[in-house]
């Protein structure tokens, strides 16, 4: 039954559509340009913006590094690297720099991402402005109008209310000063990294149907103020319990050996390769020693 | 690697997944496609409805693979759907043409063709018959048996069998200018599972929309419309069920090619409401009248309730003025569709320990800080 199934899964007309709503995405950095979203073996709010993005872009040469929440091993990565794969049967990986094609959800990688690597983010809320206007065709027109004022309003609301902002992921951006971009729900930790980056970023949102795009070396500007500049998460005094990184994303976790709380690195792989040249360091030291 | 709860994702995956199969198969009993077919005519047709795909013995599998879950079997249907080519755009289907089963109007008793009440179970008493329990394959025969024995006689019944050109209830009503007129809009219809939603959305649109929406969120949003979030109480002029042929003209035939040249792809099993609303008319010298509007539904199935729904909700989408929620295409247009729905709500159980981290963070702050004076 499987083999009945066209590489990479969708039908080529399908893909050269979706590709062509890309190009128009890369050419208007920000924009969300709405394309006819399939149906996919996957749930609707589970990646499926980011997958059809991922087979209709991936070739048979490419190297597939699939990660949730930063983490390869985690649930959804597994079950969106195992369908690429059987559908398409490209190399996976792990390691950040071996992938050509890295599908992400929720986490842009530690590890500085190159001009032949191709980040794809899955989108749940594409529109920044939705969190104020529930309609499309309104929040299209303040697009077109570049009229953003309410989303800095609802950041002065916030600092109005708390003393400071409250967005927690998905802090919107503004890119190259036209259009503001919900950059999907990566940590605020992470926004800097989408700004003048090396590599294409494409994010695609399968349920609302848009796809956008952010070029290489673009401007992208997390919204603030400038008495209240933007603000990432705070790890401080923490580090990573496993590998001792600190300058990282990291997520608090409680130790099942002694009950306290402690701290590990949201990208498994920067982590697992820390320990790995950690390990390697201290047995070129051993060997030294003898 | 303990810390992350999720790790070893793929072996818990696998064993999940065999975990599900061994529920299908663990009694040691299954249904074939064919019994699911000639039992369940009804939830297969459903599942083709909401999985916008005629396909009866895909559907049926789909409900087998799915263990009985509507939800599931849609699923499996519109992702299957996504990997055929569209090759061909039908003939503008007349359903004038349908080969009607059953056929009733609630706006007049008395109708050209007379009322057909067909196979309803809408005036059962809905008590569960236990003798089912015991039914045996031999017990089926012979009460089939006896059924065609005793509708045999019934005269009717053979008429029922096979009306065609039934005419339509409204076209007296048409005739005498009591129906608000349309121009005929024969253009292709934009596919919606090729373009996004735009509004305000074209009325081909907004069908197809609801005609492969959750039946059960159809029926509920429909019902607010006529209970009180929305301005129509319909009379349901005509609904009528049956088959309708399905044909493609052949490449490069001309544009006036006739049906009798067409291919013939075989029939689709529909049903179809046209509902009278009670709605306000200007008139060229600006004076008001009471007019009927029609509400059209059209769904792939028997199911009635939904199409009837449809046709309130496609009456209502078409409001000028949007007072209800149940009058906004936005509103109902993106939260109608089953696979998004449960989907958004599903993905719910996805691990957002980053985005949760980065809540906490902001939370935390925010104590921290002193708030306004404001009262915000």
């Amino acid at each position: 039954m499987r083999k009945n199934y066209n590489f990479a899964f969708l039908d080529e007309g399908s893909k050269r559509e979706i590709r062509r709503a890309i190009l128009k995405g890369v050419a208007i950095p920000g924009y969300q340009v709405p394309f006819a979203s399939r149906e996919m073996p996957i749930g609707r709010g589970w990646g499926t913006g980011g997958l059809q993005l991922t087979l209709s872009c991936i070739g048979p040469d490419d190297t597939l590094k699939v990660i949730d929440q930063g983490s390869d091993a985690s649930v959804n990565a597994v079950s969106i690297r195992g369908l690429v794969r059987e559908t398409t049967g490209v190399e996976t990986t792990t390691a950040t720099q071996e992938a050509t094609l890295i599908q992400s959800r929720h986490r842009i990688p530690e590890r500085p991402l190159t001009r032949d690597q191709l980040l794809v983010l899955q989108v749940p809320t594409p529109e920044p402005l939705r969190t104020y206007e529930a309609r499309e065709t309104v929040t299209k027109r303040l697009h077109a109008e570049a009229e953003y004022t309410g989303a800095y309003l609802e950041l002065f609301e916030q600092i109005v209310r708390y003393g400071t902002t409250t967005t927690g992921a998905d802090h919107p951006v503004m890119v190259e000063g036209r259009y503001v971009m919900a950059p999907s729900p990566i940590p605020r930790y992470d926004n800097a990294k989408l700004d003048m980056a090396e590599n294409l970023t494409l994010l695609g949102a399968g349920r609302e149907k848009k796809i956008y795009a952010v070029p290489p070396y673009t401007h992208v500007e997390s919204l603030a103020f400038d008495d209240y500049p933007f603000v990432t998460e705070e790890f401080e005094g923490a580090h990573c319990h496993r590998c001792g990184a600190t300058g990282v994303y990291l997520t608090q976790t409680v130790d099942p050996a002694t009950g306290e709380q402690i701290w590990m690195c949201s990208d498994t792989d920067y982590c697992d390769q820390r320990v790995e040249a950690a390990s390697s360091a201290s047995a070129a030291k051993g060997g030294d020693a003898r | 690697m303990g810390y992350v709860a999720v790790s070893g994702g793929e072996q818990a995956i696998a064993a999940s997944l065999d975990l599900t199969e061994l529920k299908r198969v663990g009694a040691g009993r299954s249904v074939d496609v064919e019994t699911i077919l000639a039992a369940l005519p009804e939830l297969v047709a459903q599942v083709e409805s909401e999985g916008s795909l005629w396909a009866p013995e895909v559907a049926a599998t789909a409900v087998k693979q799915a263990q009985g879950s509507v939800e599931e079997a849609v699923f499996l249907m519109r992702a299957y759907r996504s990997t055929l080519e569209r090759l061909y755009t039908s003939r503008v289907i007349d359903t004038d043409t349908m080969r009607v089963d059953r056929r009733i109007s609630a706006a007049f008793k008395d109708i050209a063709g007379g009322q057909i009440l067909g196979a309803t179970r809408d005036y059962s008493h809905r008590l569960i018959e236990f003798e089912l329990v015991d039914e045996a394959p031999a017990d089926v025969r012979e009460r089939a048996a006896e059924l065609e024995h005793a509708l045999a006689a019934e005269p009717s019944a053979d008429a029922a069998e096979a009306q065609t050109h039934v005419p339509r209830v409204l076209t007296y009503l048409r005739e005498i200018n009591m129906v608000k007129a349309y121009p005929q809009d024969d253009t292709e219809p934009v596919d919606i599972t090729k373009t996004p939603l735009a509004f305000p959305a074209p009325r081909s649109v907004i069908l197809q929309a609801l005609s492969r929406g959750l039946t059960q969120a159809v029926i509920a949003i429909g019902y607010a419309a006529i209970r009180g979030f929305g301005l129509s109480h319909p009379t349901v002029g005509e609904l009528r069920r049956g088959t309708v042929a399905i044909t493609i003209d052949a490449p490069g035939a001309e544009a006036d090619a006739t049906e009798d040249d067409a291919y013939y792809l075989g029939a689709i099993p529909v049903t179809e409401v046209e509902s009278l609303i009670v709605s306000d008319e200007v008139d060229d010298r600006g004076n008001h009248r009471s007019a009927l509007d029609v509400g059209y539904g059209l769904v792939v199935g028997n199911d009635e309730s939904k199409a009837i729904a449809m046709s309130v909700l496609d009456h209502s989408l078409r409001a000028d003025d949007v007072r209800y929620p149940t009058q906004d295409q936005e509103f109902v247009l993106y939260h109608i569709d089953g696979v998004e729905a449960t989907g958004f709500i599903s993905h719910l159980k996805l691990p957002h320990y980053v985005t949760f981290q980065s809540k906490l963070d902001s939370a935390l702050r925010s104590m921290a800080e002193e708030g306004g004076e404001a009262d915000a």
